[in-house]
């Protein structure tokens, strides 16, 4: 009886992790999509705590199942209750870390359960199939990789680890990684449960091997790699569900594996880019070399007064804003709204243009300005915003930089050649708002900025709007 | 060759399973538009912390006594309720803000 309800706990779950994911691809029901699929992880998680049975015994240690299970939401809900909005995808490669490390754990006890099961602690039980090892192994190897590489990523997000790489580190991954392979292969094909070293061995080498896979990329393509590791650890999930014969987790995982292998690939195309060359070609490494060289072809640039800028503004009949991750940083979207009602009151058609990766995440700036209140129908994508350059009188750039560049379109050598790019030089007059001079994410110069029609306004996006905001107030 | 035969026709209901939320996952978000990416991301992120209720069946097993992996196992199902309550509730957040204005 109470097996029978919890097969269909599980139906239910599953059924609201496919009815979640299709909401969460529509903006309409987005957020519902997402209450649908936690309703369903809680419905299945509370049938195992009380339902779940092995030979007909139940699970026991309940204290420290909801020790564990209120600490966990305790924190949780702090950390995502309390990040800043900039901060977010940072916590949600943290999150997919937990994931990893949860699945690797799994594999731990369960690799020391049927050790103690083959020395004879518990004789009337079946040895362990190849199988159940061959799961094991997986859900240790992949969650591993995805626990080390999302924190390294976190660490990117956050500036506090920086690019690494060393000669020959290609080669040494690959090594490693079919050493692991190899290993872990000799352990399931000779049905050896108990060499702990090994065992070890592999989950260190696994760790070390997400190390190395993540430090050489450059933190622009983090938002690939997290959602890369995100369907990592969803086949880890899925060996779970492989090892308990357990539905949810196999349906989840595998749902999750395929849907993140997927979005993956779309975010890759959004920046017109392979995903083997985010992995491989090392943005970073290249960018500071392409950075050095045109370094030296800078050549001079305006500058534009808080009150010409004001001027100029207000006076136009059309002003296209281009946000960027420096407005992010500066938390300037609600004056960057002040400044769009200002000038529309002014009669000034005002939109906003929305680049794929704008931000630090594919979709990141949509979310921030949707936090500011501003009208969804203001945000205008790439394609649309690049026919409405030609009849823009100015174009206000806030904190972007690789995202206009020319040289993705002009110049082959450029580690960007090739992104599709805002095409601002179209408009009449380009203001960027920048803090300095210095070079964008990726590193490289960007020629925009010593156009003529270019002049530049420097200090932190939020500080410059609110002088902007003040100026056009009293014209 | 026997074997890997025997195999499949022992599991044959998972791997159909699985072939099939192959193809679901990849028909369910194939329209997504790029706005949605980072929700949609995270929403999966929470999703795979499904991956908890392994960690709770190994821990509702674990014979009194064993400390240490019964440690392992609250470490694995504190990790994981992080992963699950932590993604639903950042999603949350993330999609509140596209709220249409009235």
């Amino acid at each position: 009886m109470e097996l029978s309800i919890l097969t269909i706990c599980y139906l239910i779950g599953s059924l609201t992790f496919i009815i979640g994911l299709k909401m969460l691809s529509h903006p309409e029901s987005a957020r519902k999509g997402n209450m649908v699929a936690a309703v369903g992880m809680f419905i299945a998680i509370f049938g195992t705590i009380f339902l779940y049975q092995e030979n007909g015994v139940g699970l026991h240690n309940y204290g420290w199942i909801f020790g564990a299970l209120v600490l966990g939401t305790v924190v949780g809900t702090l950390a995502a209750k309390r990040v800043k909005m900039t901060a977010m995808p940072e916590l949600v490669s943290l999150f997919n870390g937990m994931g990893g490390a949860c699945a690797a754990l799994i594999s731990v006890i369960e690799f020391g359960h049927i050790a103690a099961l083959y020395s004879g602690e518990h004789p009337d039980q079946a040895a362990p199939t190849q199988g159940t090892l061959l799961t094991i192994f997986l859900g240790l190897i992949i969650g591993a990789v995805s626990f080390a590489g999302s924190i390294i990523a976190w660490g990117k997000l956050n500036g506090k680890i920086k690019d690494f790489s060393f000669k020959g580190q290609q080669v040494f991954n690959l090594v490693l990684f079919f050493a692991t392979l190899a290993v872990a292969g000799y352990l399931v094909v000779a049905i050896d449960s108990s060499n702990y070293l090994l065992f070890y061995g592999i989950l260190v080498a696994a760790l070390i091997y997400g190390v190395l896979f993540v430090l050489p990329i450059g933190g622009a393509d983090m938002p690939v790699v997290i959602s890369l590791l995100n369907s990592f650890t969803g086949v880890a999930a899925a060996c779970g569900g492989f090892l308990y014969n357990n539905s949810v987790m196999l349906t989840g995982g595998i749902l999750v594996g395929a849907a993140g292998t997927l979005l993956t690939v779309l975010m890759c195309k959004a920046m017109n880019r392979s995903l083997t060359n985010v992995l491989i070609g090392s943005f970073g490494g290249n960018a500071a070399a392409g950075g050095a060289s045109a370094a030296g072809s800078q050549g001079a640039y305006k500058e534009i007064s808080i009150s010409d800028a004001a001027v100029c503004m207000s006076y136009a009949n059309k002003v296209i804003i281009v946000p960027g991750y420096g407005l992010a940083v500066a938390q300037a979207q609600h004056v960057c709204h002040e400044l769009e009602k200002l000038l529309e009151d002014k009669g000034v058609d005002v939109k906003y243009a929305i680049h794929p990766v704008a931000g630090r995440m594919p979709g990141h700036m949509n979310v921030l300005l949707a936090e500011a209140d501003v009208s969804y129908d203001k945000l205008i994508e790439m394609e649309e915003a690049n026919d409405e350059f030609k009849s823009t009188d100015v174009v206000l750039i806030l904190g972007a930089n690789d995202v206009v560049n020319p040289a993705a379109k002009t110049d082959p050598a450029s580690p960007i050649y090739g992104m599709p790019i805002l095409e601002v030089e179209q408009a009449k007059t380009v203001i960027v708002n920048k803090r300095s001079m210095k070079p964008g994410y990726a590193g490289i110069e960007n020629e925009l900025f010593f156009q003529p029609k270019t002049s530049m306004l420097f200090g932190d996006a939020k500080a410059a709007l609110q002088k902007l905001v003040a100026e056009i107030k009293s014209l | 060759m026997e074997a890997i035969l025997n195999w499949a026709q022992a599991h044959i209901d998972i791997i159909y399973i699985v072939v099939l939320s192959i193809f679901l996952g990849i028909e369910v978000i194939g329209r997504v538009p790029s706005v949605l990416h980072t929700p949609l991301m995270s929403g999966a992120n929470a999703i795979h912390g499904v991956v908890i209720i392994g960690a709770i069946i190994v821990m509702g097993k674990v014979e009194p006594g064993h400390y240490v992996t019964l440690i392992i196992g609250f470490l694995a199902v504190v990790l994981g309720t992080l992963n699950v309550v932590g993604g639903f509730v950042v999603t949350d957040r993330m999609l509140e803000m596209f709220k249409k204005k009235k």
